[in-house]
């Protein structure tokens, strides 16, 4: 019966029914967010109202000297192991797409041995260098390791070397990234490959190696917390020995997680202007694929 | 080191290419007068791209010699040894030979006046102001004078072709090689990328090009090669290749062109 019924109405001439809502949706998804909000409410509720954590204590160490200290160190070990695995990263990956077998397997050990090995491994082996390797004999002088190695160095030493690994397939991948119609295009009007790399090809790349060079600074920052554990007096090193004396645990991790939290928010903000200053004029249009040969 | 052989544009003898074991170019001998409309017409796999490619060093060759505009392209000679040209003397014979790919090419990151004037600019080191006016001039004789400040994804594939052909002639050069113009656009674009080819040959600008555009090539080109495995089987007028050939490896593949499937 409700066949007919179709037919019939679909005869109707004019303007056709305006098509409404289903009433339940709006409803229930209202009814969803109640009930999270109610969720974060009592969450937050627990970790506030639990009256144990001294917010005072947040406030008065939070700009104190010792903190601002473990901040720049943390700030430091990033931008030090950033820049030198940038330049690193680079010859790894110019070694990593080289026609030369030798160099191009060198590469791939040195990228397969320190992304395979965790990072907290890898410090404390450069921290603990000193035990298999007592001294250094650089160009005639002879240095004891121990004196060259401190939790600063050995830091700096074991986040560089893994950074660069990861730094090195950002590269590589954003120099694969660019057509090689792209280098074909430079040679053809007269470019050598060295120049062609470098104004035509590189410039292409950076918008691909960029945003992930950025994810990979934003995790070397947090990772850096990691090298702590050698004494190395950066934010989280500098939070433990604080409350290694006053006891307020959760408070003082609470200071460095909102430090974290602050140098993240920073960076990813400085990421997004990069990102769109670098897509200016840029489409993703591609010209269309090739019809094939008739 | 290098003895012109000024009255062709291109002059190639014997010229070997093996990709691995799989040999391409079985000797070619195929000469390009000035001013000259020359296609080069057969089937896939036959070795004409490279052929085309091998012209401005794209590919290597393994043997035989290739003269553009009377000097000697991708070898050397070193005493009576032949050897790899270097990077650099490359590099300077192609800034005299124009190149129009199939997938344009374009620097995605220039507009359409940046892309023509890039070898005028980064290689020949005009002056910025200079280099722009001619960029102009060219993109108005490809017919795109309004489209100067657009990036190629703001263009049709008609019209990033053209672009890509006015980057070609900047330089004055004195060959432009077309590898497939029109193979990667929608029908209703090719006629625009045609109409800038054949104002350019009938400006006397020498041409050689690789194309299936068979009717095109009968009615502009002043000699058509047609190869075929890795050989040039025959040569000659359009009429006396596409109308009235005795080759029946070309009566085939023309058979097949015009009757797809």
């Amino acid at each position: 019966m409700t066949t007919t019924t179709d037919i019939e109405s679909s005869r109707t001439t004019g303007p056709g029914p305006r098509i409404h809502r289903r009433p339940g949706a709006r409803i229930f998804s209202t009814a969803v967010a109640v009930l999270a909000i109610a969720v974060v409410l009592g969450i937050a509720g627990i970790v506030v109202g639990s009256g144990t954590i001294h917010w005072e204590i947040i406030a008065q160490y939070f700009f104190a000297p010792v903190m601002l200290n473990g901040v720049a160190t943390t700030l430091m070990l990033t931008v030090v192991s950033l820049a030198a695995s940038a330049v690193l990263g680079t010859l790894l990956a110019a070694m990593r797409i080289s026609g030369n077998p030798v160099l191009r397997t060198i590469a791939s050990a040195y990228i397969w041995f320190f992304r395979g090995t965790p990072l907290l491994v890898q410090i404390v082996f450069w921290f603990n260098l000193g035990l298999f390797l007592p001294r250094l004999d650089i160009a005639g002088f002879t240095i004891s390791t121990n004196s060259l190695i401190t939790p600063t160095t050995a830091a700096l030493l074991g986040l560089f070397l893994n950074v660069s690994a990861f730094m090195c397939e950002v590269i590589r991948g954003g120099l694969l990234a660019v057509d090689t119609g792209q280098t074909e295009a430079a040679l053809s009007i007269g470019m050598t490959p060295r120049r062609a790399l470098l104004r035509i090809v590189l410039p292409q790349a950076i918008r691909v190696i960029l945003p992930a060079a950025g994810n990979l600074a934003i995790d070397l920052l947090k990772a850096t917390s990691l090298v702590y554990v050698i004494g190395t007096k950066e934010i989280l090193g500098t939070v433990q020995g604080i409350a290694a004396q006053n006891f307020y645990v959760i408070e003082m991790l609470i200071v460095a997680s909102l430090w974290y939290l602050v140098l993240v928010s920073v960076a990813s903000l400085g990421q997004s202007w990069l990102e769109a200053r670098l897509a200016r004029g840029i489409g993703a249009a591609q010209p269309p694929a090739a019809r094939p040969n008739l | 080191m290098t003895t012109p052989l000024l009255d062709h544009a291109v002059r190639m003898h014997g010229l070997q290419k093996s990709f691995g074991a799989v040999r391409v170019l079985h000797g070619v001998d195929l000469t390009v007068e000035r001013g000259q409309a020359a296609f080069i017409i057969g089937p896939s796999g036959s070795g004409k791209s490279t052929l085309l490619r091998c012209v401005n060093s794209l590919e290597s060759y393994d043997g035989g010699e290739l003269w553009v505009d009377g000097y000697l392209v991708g070898a050397e000679r070193r005493g009576d040894r032949w050897i790899e040209a270097s990077a650099t003397l490359t590099a300077s014979r192609r800034a005299r030979i124009g190149m129009v790919f199939q997938r344009f090419n374009l620097f995605p990151n220039m507009t359409a006046l940046e892309n023509v004037t890039a070898g005028l600019r980064m290689v020949l080191k005009q002056e910025s102001k200079q280099a722009f006016e001619r960029g102009r001039e060219l993109l108005a004789r490809v017919g795109l004078a309004n489209r100067a400040d657009s990036y190629p994804s703001q263009l049709s594939g008609g019209q990033q072709q053209r672009v890509a052909i006015a980057r070609a002639i900047a330089a004055n050069p004195s060959i432009v090689l077309f590898d497939e113009p029109t193979s990667a656009l929608d029908p209703e674009l090719v006629g625009e990328v045609l109409a800038v080819m054949r104002d350019l040959a009938r400006d006397g600008m020498t041409m050689l090009i690789v194309t299936h555009e068979i009717s095109f090539a009968e009615e502009v080109g002043d000699v058509v090669h047609f190869i075929d495995g890795g050989k040039v089987a025959e040569s000659g007028s359009p009429s006396a290749v596409i109308r009235h050939s005795n080759n029946p490896r070309t009566a085939e593949f023309l058979a097949r062109i015009r009757k797809p499937g």
